[in-house]
């Protein structure tokens, strides 16, 4: 549903939405020339939450970096803690004497708390963008599921936003008693609540063709503009780090990967608005999957060489005084999409450089493209089917 | 005769008698509408507090999108020198009376980018007048409801037609011995950056 611009440029009306608007998910500037009710051009302003994050990185010692990354993505912190983890590892890996074996038992509990997020963490997603098209109760039942969530990574690790719980060489704490059988119990209402939640919104009609055909994004498009994550896959793009470069046990698990497929019917295309909301969905569902496939992995904690708590964090932190020489880089799988971690190392106590790559970056460039053409009540609703997270665009 | 909610004593059901200052700020302390603002991780416990567990709507705080409605501004999660003027022109697009409630660390002091963070302005009090802090990185929903509270106390203390005074501001969640809020000078006190530096 795209109209072409028709007025010469001097009678088009600039519009100028945030950097404090309550629908541009915190403080997204964009600027928008009006044709009329159509956009003929946006340009997006970024900076506003540039907090200097990377060259921090450059100051702080290698685990005190962790607590960052949880402000990079708050949304997701656990996943922003992994992926610099993981790569952080990838590295001390690259000398034999400074590997770092992480326990089985730290694994799956990474992996499950990983997929906790993403589920916490697009349910923000899929209910701010119900909410930017103008129904605010989805919202508050993402919330409610969200607060769920938050209760199991409270008694985790004492935090309810950011974590600061996955640690290189391991996860911070050993799960709580009776985690287990409560993140079981989650998982069953959770699943009831989402069938809820997908009969009030996923197939209201008023919704799906709100967003059905808006803001097109092709295979080909969405490569080229380095989409990444359930944006890449709304447009059909079969590609997952999870299973296509696993890291931790993801190798283990079988990750079945949902892709746009024109899910909103006859006035729908793959890679629409509606397509990469549907994706966020699948991949709710998917994550409870990969949860209960973890908790049936979990090897038992009486299992004391694996146990995540102990010596072995402080040989990791001696290790980490001296980190080999050399560059890495590692991409892992964010709610958002591809998060990865370019870590140069100069043998020191500090990192020489931490290069951040985070998906609503990408997808924050698409505006500009996608946006031409489109109604001006669209702009809050495409914004919101790209489920940008500011920090993470400015860092 | 029976004291009943609201301000001043009510002699029945429907005879209250009271000054009309008093009436006034009772009638602004229960319908403290907010800002919808929010930059950072603050933000989402912001929207919790809002949401169903801790729903902040039964103190009638509704969220606003435009300053203009608004009588609270919570300055949830950093603030950038880019950002910082901004927040300003925010601010003084709100009608008299207004608040501000500096939620979380990087609103009060800059928090964990104070030290090195060369973009990240170290406490918004440099740019607006900051009533109550709440400190946390981010404050639990529970916090950020006891420093509206704490607000509260203060709203009703404003006297719209008489004298006003000039109150320090209040650390939420820091109880005096005695429970009292602890009170720091205020910010242009002699004593220097009201006590936090």
């Amino acid at each position: 549903m795209t109209v072409e611009a028709s007025t010469p440029a001097g009678e088009r009306m600039t519009l100028n939405m945030g950097p404090h608007h309550p629908a541009t998910h915190g403080v997204l500037r964009i600027v928008v020339e009006s044709d009329g009710e159509v956009v003929a051009r946006c340009t997006p302003d970024h900076g506003y939450l540039h907090r200097s994050i990377e060259k921090i990185g450059e100051c702080v010692e290698w685990p005190m970096f962790v607590p960052y990354t949880d402000r990079i993505d708050y949304v997701c912190a656990m996943n922003a803690n992994l992926a610099y983890c993981v790569a952080v590892e990838r590295l001390l890996a690259s000398d034999p004497a400074t590997t770092v074996v992480v326990p089985r038992r730290a694994e799956c509990i990474r992996v499950l708390v990983a997929e906790l997020n993403r589920i916490s963490s697009h349910l923000i997603a899929v209910g701010a963008m119900a909410m930017d098209v103008g129904a605010y109760t989805p919202f508050l039942h993402g919330i409610a599921q969200r607060e769920a969530v938050n209760d199991i990574f409270e008694k985790l690790c004492g935090q309810r936003l950011t974590y600061n719980y996955v640690t290189i060489g391991g996860v911070a704490f050993d799960l709580h008693d009776g985690a287990v059988a409560e993140i079981a119990a989650f998982l069953d209402q959770f699943e009831r609540e989402m069938q809820r939640f997908n009969r009030l919104v996923t197939t209201n009609t008023i919704f799906r063709d709100r967003c059905a055909g808006l803001a097109v994004v092709d295979a080909a498009q969405a490569i080229a503009w380095g989409l990444v994550g359930p944006n890449l896959r709304g447009s059909g793009v079969d590609f997952d780090l999870r299973r296509d470069e696993s890291y931790g046990i993801y190798g283990e698990l079988d990750v079945r990967v949902p892709k746009g497929e024109a899910f909103a019917g006859r006035h729908g295309r793959q890679g629409d608005a509606y397509d990469r909301y549907v994706v966020r969905l699948l991949e709710i569902q998917e994550s409870v999957r990969l949860c209960r496939a973890v908790l049936q992995l979990l090897p038992p904690a009486a299992d004391k060489p694996a146990d995540p708590l102990g010596g072995h964090q402080a040989e990791v932190s001696k290790i980490l005084r001296k980190v080999p020489k050399g560059a890495v880089h590692v991409r892992t799988e964010a709610p958002r999409g591809e998060m990865g971690y370019w870590i140069v190392s100069d043998g020191g106590k500090v990192p020489f450089r931490v290069r951040c790559r985070t998906g609503s970056f990408t997808a924050a460039g698409m505006f500009q493209h996608v946006m031409r053409g489109i109604f001006l009540a669209d702009v809050v609703a495409v914004i919101g089917s790209f489920d940008v997270v500011v920090p993470e665009i400015d860092r | 005769m029976t004291r009943r909610e609201g301000p001043g004593d009510a002699f029945d059901d429907r005879i209250h008698l009271t000054a009309v200052d008093e009436f006034l700020a009772w009638g602004k302390e229960h319908s403290l509408f907010y800002l919808l603002f929010a930059t950072a991780c603050c933000g989402i416990e912001l929207m919790q507090a809002g949401g169903p567990r801790y729903d902040v709507d039964r103190l009638g705080m509704i969220p606003r999108a435009t300053p203009r409605q608004a009588d609270l501004m919570i300055v949830a999660g950093t603030i950038t020198h880019k950002m910082a003027s901004r927040v300003r022109t925010l601010w003084e697009q709100m009608g008299e009376p207004r608040w501000v409630v500096s939620m979380g660390s990087c609103a009060n002091s800059g928090g964990p980018f104070s030290k090195w963070s060369y973009s990240v302005l170290n406490g918004i009090d440099k740019y607006v007048p900051v009533d109550v802090y709440v400190p946390g990185c981010p404050p639990r929903p529970e916090a950020l409801i006891d420093g509206v509270m704490a607000l509260r106390e203060r709203v009703r203390r404003y006297r719209t037609l008489g004298e006003r005074s000039t109150e320090p501001h209040v650390v939420a969640g820091h109880e005096a011995p005695f429970g009292a809020r602890c009170q720091l000078p205020p910010p242009d006190a002699p004593a220097g950056d009201g006590g936090r530096a």
